[in-house]
């Protein structure tokens, strides 16, 4: 799922359900709604990925965003 | 007042009659740079006619996708005061109730990690706290935390869920408002602080139909108290109105919008069945009138405000439903919803605007409910149904 995240950054910004639904497009039926929310909270609370809002949700790598002031 | 602070523009909102939040901002202008160059940042607009914000998606607290809304000024070297102003959202407490113990801890608080500035409380709920700069986020959320306070909802997720006063001091609330707020609090802690929806969703809670929080008006699904039997009547507080001169044809039986109150000076009776809830009789004689004596709620979905499209109005879901803890059966077609909003919805469409474009008959089939009479919002416009079919097709059916 970090790979997708990463893939996809300065592309395409992605929220928990096109991660959950690129899951299923890859895996098939073995992996379920309930895992994929529950490998977002991971990535999320491990710090490895954050939370953005632009006009929705989506969710990204961390990084310095270019309307932050010093 | 210190000197530097010419806002010619802005001073002419404090002209009129009304508090003004100019007045408000200014009072601590002398002891807050954030506050003063908030002042001087919206003059500059007015005077140029434009907006210096920029958006900060990223800012937040670990873990949390919500709850924190950023905001850098475009001009920092002119306003450094406002270079950065993120907003943070606390989850107020059920019905607003707060010691003034309380609001003097969080208010030390923001003296010292924000700008002091609050708005209590936002449409959305909370108790707002009115900008800070990204590194002070984290501590003031600690610190927030270690008195037992949380931050609220923000983006694609269950905003923070609020309520009237209900139980707490009103009679007419049909049900336990604060108990079921809390309870939907708790009960969805993941949905609050971790964006997973298309776009955001709005639960507000009325204890009865006078609905003193616009929920029907203002979130996704207002669940407002009513009552399924007869209005209670005291004959002799009646008599009480009477003898006093109150007027009834005039206030209350002319006025009920159903024509089902029959009133003389020795007696008053309602005709139930047609009657729809409006609460207007029982409010003009509150001691001779009080909703019945079995209570639950009506669900309601799919209010919001214009932003994208129109402002839509909420509609009756479910007529009727008893409201009492655990709530399982609330819980459980709140989930039948979401999933089908969440598999089904586009990017930023709220549940109202899901509904309009799959159609009722869709939406119901795919959280499994019941089309009833009472879901009908406005009689019908098009004209180019023909019911002929309908009752053919069923007549077909039953001889075969
Ligand atoms: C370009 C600038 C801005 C835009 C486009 C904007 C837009 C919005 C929108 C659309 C909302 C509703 C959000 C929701 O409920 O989902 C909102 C809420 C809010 N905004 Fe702004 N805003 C801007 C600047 C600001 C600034 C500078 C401040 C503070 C100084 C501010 C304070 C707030 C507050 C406190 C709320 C929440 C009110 C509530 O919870 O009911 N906004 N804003
Ligand atoms: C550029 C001029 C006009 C345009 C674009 C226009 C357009 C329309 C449209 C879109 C409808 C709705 C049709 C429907 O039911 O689907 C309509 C209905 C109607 N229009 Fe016009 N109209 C125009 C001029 C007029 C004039 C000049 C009159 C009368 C002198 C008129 C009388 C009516 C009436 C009576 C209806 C209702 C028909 C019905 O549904 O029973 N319209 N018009
Ligand atoms: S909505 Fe009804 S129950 Fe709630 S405070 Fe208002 S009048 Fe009372
Ligand atoms: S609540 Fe409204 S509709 Fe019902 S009897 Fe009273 S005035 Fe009429």
């Amino acid at each position: 799922m970090y790979e997708i995240v990463a893939e996809s950054a300065g592309k395409k910004k992605l929220k928990a359900g096109d991660l959950t639904r690129a899951m299923t497009a890859k895996y098939g039926d073995s992996v379920s709604r309930k895992d994929c929310k529950a490998a977002i909270k991971q990535l999320i609370d491990s710090g490895r990925c954050v939370y953005g809002y632009y006009g929705g949700s989506s969710i990204e790598l961390p990084r310095t965003e270019g309307a932050a002031n010093e | 007042m210190a000197d530097d602070l010419k806002i010619p523009l802005l001073e002419e909102l404090e002209k009129g009659p009304w508090p003004s939040f100019v007045s408000d901002i200014k009072s601590v202008a002398d002891k807050s740079e954030m506050a003063r160059d908030l002042l001087r940042q919206l003059e500059k607009s007015y005077e140029d006619k434009r907006g210096y914000w920029k958006h900060g998606g990223l800012v937040g607290v670990l873990g949390y996708g919500g709850g924190v809304i950023g905001r850098y000024s475009a001009l920092p070297e002119e306003f450094p005061g406002v270079s950065h102003f993120h907003t943070m959202r606390v989850n107020q407490p059920s019905g607003w109730v707060y010691t003034s113990k309380a609001l003097n801890e969080i208010m030390d608080l923001w003296d010292e990690h924000g700008s002091g500035l609050t708005n209590m409380h936002g449409s959305t709920g909370d108790l707002v706290l009115l900008g800070t700069r990204t590194e002070e986020l984290e501590p003031m959320f600690q610190a927030l935390t270690q008195k037992g306070w949380d931050l609220g909802g923000s983006g694609s997720d269950m905003r923070t869920p609020s309520c009237c006063i209900g139980p707490a001091r009103c009679e007419w609330a049909c049900y336990d408002t604060l108990d079921l707020c809390y309870n939907l609090t708790q009960e969805y802690q993941d949905e609050l602080h971790r964006p997973m929806f298309n776009y955001k969703f709005k639960f507000k809670l009325a204890g009865c139909p006078n609905d003193c929080v616009a929920s029907q008006a203002r979130s996704d699904m207002a669940i407002v108290g009513v009552w399924k039997d007869e209005i209670q009547i005291d004959k002799d507080a009646y008599a009480e109105y009477i003898k006093d001169g109150f007027n009834v044809k005039e206030y209350v039986v002319d006025m009920c919008p159903t024509g089902c109150i029959t009133a003389d000076e020795n007696d008053i009776e309602i005709d139930d069945s047609n009657c729809v809830k409006c609460m207007h009789c029982i409010a003009r004689m509150p001691k001779a009138l009080a909703p019945g004596k079995e209570r639950g709620a009506a669900l309601c979905l799919g209010a919001k405000a214009p932003i994208v499209e129109g402002a839509l109005i909420a509609q009756v879901i479910v007529p009727f439903m008893k409201l009492e803890p655990p709530y399982e059966e609330l819980h459980d077609l709140i989930e039948r919803i979401w999933e089908f909003w969440d598999e089904h919805g586009k990017a930023r469409e709220r549940i109202g605007e899901f509904i309009e474009r799959v159609s009722l008959a869709t939406f119901l089939e795919g959280i499994g409910l019941e089309p009833l009479p009472q879901m009908v919002k406005q009689p019908r416009d098009n004209p180019y149904v023909f019911y002929e079919e309908y009752y053919a097709e069923e007549d077909e059916g039953e001889d075969a």
